[in-house]
């Protein structure tokens, strides 16, 4: 039983990444009809936000250190972070500790900038192109962002840690009345699972309750008739895009400590969180959320030895299963609206 | 699309008949008098390259690369010479190899076999390379291995660990300098038992495909025999990121040791979630929990951070070695590119060496020479200690380094230390062993 | 001629020529000259440009003539590949009883996997394909090695019984070969400094070629291709007509994953090794880059675009500093030095990067894919010819909208 809830737990919160990612996607994909095979860029450009800001807090000078030597036997070169030197070791410490979360502030106008130079520059052509060649264009610039990432940081994992107060784990299961660490959970996935709950709550609160959101609402349903109200509906869909690229870039951000971010990070995503939006339905945000948690539970669980004991390789094929079901059984997936991506 | 013919299958049968009593390859190149596959006419010689330019282990793959120029360089007797001077055996003189300029050719293997074998097949059928060499993986370097089997080249396989390579799937003209899950599993046991004790649970969390299948079970053999016991052995897809489902259980199963059978970016991944878990915290059956990393890279250990420290596992080579060979190599190495060598790089210029050093001792190019020279040589002074080539299953002999992160990092480089240096005659074993028992080499191939 | 008619039959006798001396037409540059680097005349890529062709040929006639997207063709490749192996580890080292179950193996496979996945369409057609594929790679990389040697790939060992071509007691591996014809066989011939391989595997593969672009332009200008193009333009309004389309679009999706495993087959007896990762969602990925890339639809695109793809992972992918300062040595050394630090970044190890920006420029540009890149060219030479007279017949540059609704 602890065991089932403990998966659970975890499912929620490898969900919360999925359904962060897919809303991103979703909201470009499945509500401006762009095929954004770059959107697992974005998702890692977001990552590599807070190892940029990392590497920036960490600025160094050098001085050396005649009394000790470095392998080669030559003086030794002693790095210190200016912000230890201007703030202290302590607090320049502090900051640097707490880069990951900082970077959400630098992450959010970076991303936004992104997002609007990539829809203006490049997608903005592409809304009447077949879906094929959106297809190729997008996969093209996957390419080059990582390229571009690959060249300045590496192909290796960056180590990305959270702020030290994080470490450890939460222990549920006492609360609940089981044994001490029966269920206990890190604290920075919990974090990630909140942060994530929040910006799907705010962006969900955006469309439903402003002026904007109704618009693009609008705008999503019938774009011809808003245009023709006289409603500039391409600026708008600028800022969504905006919009999507900052959602993709904060998953990424705040999923830095999880896994050390690498330059394909992305593409390992980019087939699932598809998965994922197809599944929840073409056009619905609910859609993309529900499946994202749905699948994160399901693979958890089929990792469980219990389970890999009756179905081998279950967790191997779990995901692509469940969307072959689901697919088959509910024709626009769990939510999807008719007409949308079907031809 | 074929068309339906009665008398097909009858002809097919002729055919394949046929083609058994005609079965003896016919390969016509340029210089068909020439005796084996690309043999070197000029006054150069052309290695091949074949390293993971692209992908996960991209970094791991530019340092090899390097090692490898930087060998061309000295064999071209250019630079400090490295190792060339500390090397046993002194047939090298820095004119090249046997009085031939060496030239490269590179290649990206992707991590892929079928990119990894396009690549090679490109470097002996365009660039007319004598030898390949490179890998970073044991997929790669096994098919790679088969290629040059079957094109009649010498194939001095790099960074390579399955028992595989020189087990099941060995080949006479392939070679391999790296150690292997055996010998890891030989060296580290008796480390473990010594700093853990004889009576401990593991859980062995394992990458689902071949390699992690031979250091499985090569861990659970070496440490059962000393007293542990395996709880349980979990595959994980290789694909996987988030490994937290499957480090989870880890905690209610009884076990208080966890072994990483992991590589890459799949290791820094499983073992930064792990101790996000808080598992090194714990302490299991009174005892303090304990997490394993039976193959360790200092390269991608820097992806995990800070949470190697304190975590033993084994290495074929680390450069704060002080023998005369290791520091040799770490001085031309550092002295050209700023920073120390990886094992991945110490393993591919010793191959680079030993190979021009076969051929130059052997007279010839020739590969079925060449493996000739290289089997059952015994040599030193290449940073490993005395090392043996076995003629069995060309695998060498040496000792094996027992590693450890350390918990206060100087700099970016200085991430493990040695714990002990395990001794060849320890991580040995029989050539028909049974982990290593199902292929043959079959007779080397000349082309 | 072969019920084609004049303008068709033109347009296959300069692919046949094309193929036939494709060694040569590869081999542009001297040897030991700095552009050797660039030759692509040897047998490893001639087979590759042949076989992707192929796959991109067959993906075609379905992504082309029905719209239907397949992200998990790579799947079928994979089927193919292996069926000929086992044929090769079990039967005889004669790779036509491997290519034959290689193609009926994917036929069943595609029938299977078509026969579930057509019931929807659009993304969710896609998203269906991707799934199998993506559950058959998984698979095969882990449960099923018994069957796919996973990781390592499916190779040939000295102990396979080969029932028919009785006992080797040679040492070494047999080759693949067509009744007794082996398969790396090659004649070279040096023609002023150019040397041209003529190598068995490459012929070999280039007449399968042939054949499956013809069946592929027959197919094309068949009215059972019609019947594919009606479900393209209009779906429902060809079932409103009565016309049940599914049988159609599931024959076209049988037909395209037989070549994928033709190609997978041929593959496979070009190099006797089958891994899983030729299944993974970047192999079916790549094919689709390539129609697109060549200009979907259009009968000669896929194979330029398998083509590009194929040259750059095999080409650019090798050339490193070395080469480069040796390209530019002739130059002074600060010139030289900065030179080579503008094209490192694009080459070797950065060759992805140089193939991302062409993607994005050819789609940007050229809307119709390569082969309107070529028409283009064409046209500037031959200004006085009527329009409709160009290398490929079939191809219409149209810009379909695709608005959200």
């Amino acid at each position: 039983m602890d065991a089932i809830l403990l998966q659970i737990l975890n499912g929620l919160d490898k969900g919360s990444a999925y359904a962060l990612i897919a809303l991103g996607l979703t909201l470009i994909f499945g509500t401006l009809g762009v095929v954004n095979f770059a959107h697992g860029a974005l998702f890692m450009i977001g990552a590599f936000c807070a190892v940029t800001l990392q590497r920036i807090l960490s600025l160094s000078f050098e001085t050396i250190d005649e009394s000790r030597t470095d392998f080669l036997g030559n003086p030794l070169k002693v790095e210190t972070p200016y912000v230890e030197a201007w703030f202290g070791p302590d607090v320049g410490m502090a900051i640097i500790d707490w880069s990951v979360p900082l970077a959400i502030f630098f992450a959010i106008p970076v991303m936004i900038t992104i997002g609007f130079i990539m829809e203006r520059g490049l997608i903005k052509h592409f809304y009447k192109r077949p879906h094929a060649d959106q297809i190729l264009v997008t996969f093209g610039l996957a390419i080059v962002l990582q390229e571009i990432v690959k060249y300045f940081f590496g192909a290796n994992p960056i180590p990305t840690p959270a702020p030290d107060v994080f470490r450890g784990s939460f222990d549920f299961g006492v609360l609940l009345g089981f044994d001490p660490y029966a269920i206990a959970y890190p604290y920075w996935r919990l974090v990630y699972f909140f942060f994530s709950v929040t910006i799907i709550g705010a962006v969900f609160a955006f469309l439903q309750f402003t002026t904007f959101g109704m618009v693009v609402r609008a705008g999503m349903a019938d774009r011809e008739t808003v245009g023709l109200l006289g409603i500039n509906i391409d600026r708008r869909f600028t800022i969504m895009f905006g919009i999507a690229a900052a959602v993709a870039g904060l998953a990424g951000v705040m999923y830095a400590p999880i896994n050390s971010p690498n330059y394909h990070m992305g593409m390992d995503f980019l087939v699932l969180s598809f998965v994922v939006v197809v599944v929840g339905g073409m056009g619905s945000l609910p859609g993309a959320v529900l499946a994202g948690f749905m699948l994160g539970i399901l693979e958890s669980i089929s990792s469980m030895n219990e389970v890999k004991a009756i179905f081998p390789g279950i967790d191997q094929i779990i995901i692509y299963l469940v969307a072959i079901l689901i697919l088959l059984t509910r024709p626009r997936g769990l939510m999807g609206r008719k007409g949308v991506m079907e031809d | 699309m074929s068309t339906s013919n009665p008398t097909r299958r009858g002809l097919l049968k002729t055919g394949a008949i046929a083609s058994a009593g005609l079965a003896v390859p016919t390969i016509f190149t340029a210089s068909s008098a020439a005796a084996f596959t690309n043999e070197p006419t000029g006054s150069t010689v052309t290695l091949g390259f074949n390293v993971p330019q692209t992908g996960a282990y991209a970094d791991e793959g530019a340092d090899e690369l390097r090692a490898y120029e930087l060998a061309v360089e000295h064999l071209n007797g250019g630079g400090d010479g490295g190792m060339m001077s500390t090397f046993s055996s002194q047939a090298l003189n820095g004119a090249g190899i046997l009085g031939k300029q060496v030239q490269f050719v590179t290649g990206d293997t992707q991590t892929k076999s079928d990119a990894a074998r396009a690549s090679a097949r490109s470097m002996i059928e365009k660039d007319e390379a004598v030898m390949i060499t490179g890998g970073s993986s044991s997929g790669v370097a096994i098919a790679v291995q088969g290629l040059c089997q079957e094109a009649g080249v010498i194939f001095m396989a790099g960074l390579t660990h399955s028992n595989d390579t020189t087990g099941k799937d060995k080949k006479a003209n392939g070679f391999r300098h790296f150690f292997n899950g055996y010998m890891s599993a030989a060296a580290l046991a008796p480390v473990l038992a010594d700093r853990y004790g004889t009576d401990r649970n593991a859980y062995h969390l394992t990458a689902d495909y071949t390699w992690g299948w031979t250091q499985e079970e090569s861990i659970a053999a070496a440490t059962e025999a000393l007293g542990w016991n395996t709880v349980d052995k979990v595959r994980t897809p290789l694909a996987s990121t988030d490994f937290s489902s499957y480090i989870a259980p880890v905690l209610n199963s009884g076990a208080d040791v966890l072994v990483l059978n992991h590589y890459g970016g799949n290791m820094v991944n499983s073992l930064t979630n792990a101790v996000q878990f808080g598992l090194r915290d714990r302490i299991v059956n009174d005892k303090q929990f304990e997490i394993v990393v039976p193959l360790y890279s200092r390269l991608m250990a820097r992806g995990a951070g800070a949470n190697v420290a304190g975590i033993l596992g084994s290495t074929n080579w680390h450069w704060s070695l002080q023998d005369a060979g290791s520091q040799a190599f770490v001085r031309s190495f550092g002295t050209k590119y700023g920073f120390p060598p990886s094992q991945a790089a110490h393993t591919v210029y010793c191959q680079t060496l030993l190979y021009a050093d076969a051929v130059q001792r052997a007279g010839s190019f020739h590969p079925c020479a060449v493996a000739e020279a290289l089997e059952g040589f015994d040599f030193d002074g290449l940073g490993n200690g005395p090392t043996h080539y076995r003629a069995d299953d060309h695998q060498c002999f040496k000792d094996v380094l027992v590693v450890r992160g350390k918990e206060n990092p100087e700099n970016e480089f200085d991430l493990l230390e040695v714990v002990e240096v395990t001794p060849r005659a320890q991580v040995e074993y029989a050539a028909d062993h049974p982990m290593f028992a199902g292929g043959a080499l079959g007779e080397c191939n000349g082309g | 001629m072969l019920g084609l008619n004049k303008k068709d039959t033109k347009f296959l006798l300069i692919v046949v020529a094309l193929t036939m001396f494709t060694p040569i037409i590869l081999q542009p540059f001297a040897e030991g000259t700095g552009l050797a680097q660039f030759n692509a005349g040897y047998p490893d890529l001639m087979q590759r440009f042949a076989i992707f062709g192929i796959f991109a040929i067959g993906f075609n006639i379905l992504f082309g003539l029905t719209g239907y997207l397949s992200f998990g063709h790579a799947a079928f490749l994979g089927v193919g590949s292996y069926s000929a192996v086992w044929m090769f580890k079990l039967l005889s080292m004669n790779v036509i009883p491997g290519i034959l179950l290689a193609v009926a193996t994917s036929g069943v496979f595609a029938l299977l996997i078509g026969y579930v996945s057509l019931r929807r369409s659009g993304i969710y057609f896609s998203i269906l394909t991707l799934a199998f594929a993506q559950m058959s790679f998984n698979l095969a990389y882990s449960v099923l090695t018994p069957i796919t040697n996973g990781e390592t790939g499916l190779q040939l060992a000295l102990d396979d019984p080969r029932i028919l071509d009785g006992v080797n007691n040679s040492g070494s591996l047999p080759v693949t070969n067509i009744f007794g014809l082996a398969m790396n066989s090659s004649t070279q011939i040096e023609v002023l400094g150019r040397v041209w391989t003529f190598n068995v595997g490459y012929y070999f593969c280039a007449i399968i070629a042939i054949l499956a672009f013809y069946l592929s332009l027959r197919i094309f200008r068949s009215p059972f291709g019609m019947m594919l193009r009606a479900v393209k333009s209009n779906q429902q309004r060809m079932n409103y007509t009565g016309l049940n389309s599914r049988p159609y679009t599931l024959a076209a999706f049988v037909i395209s994953g037989m070549y994928a495993g033709l190609a997978g087959g041929l593959l496979a007896s070009m190099d006797p090794l089958a891994g899983a990762e030729r299944m993974q969602w970047t192999a079916s990925g790549e094919v689709v880059l390539m129609t697109i890339l060549g200009g979907a639809g259009t009968l000669m695109g896929p194979v330029l675009g398998a083509g590009f793809i194929k040259y750059f992972e095999n080409i650019f992918s090798k050339i490193n500093d070395t080469v480069l300062h040796g390209w530019f040595s002739f130059m002074p050394d600060g010139l030289e030095d900065l030179l080579v630090v503008l094209v490192h970044p694009f080459v070797g190890k950065g060759w992805h990067l140089t193939l991302g920006i062409l993607f994005m420029l050819v789609v940007v540009f050229l809307p119709g894919g390569l082969i309107e890149g070529g028409q283009r060219i064409a046209a500037l030479f031959k200004r006085k010819r009527s329009d409709d007279d160009n290398l490929d017949p079939e191809h219409h540059p149209k810009q379909t909208p695709h608005v959200a609704e």
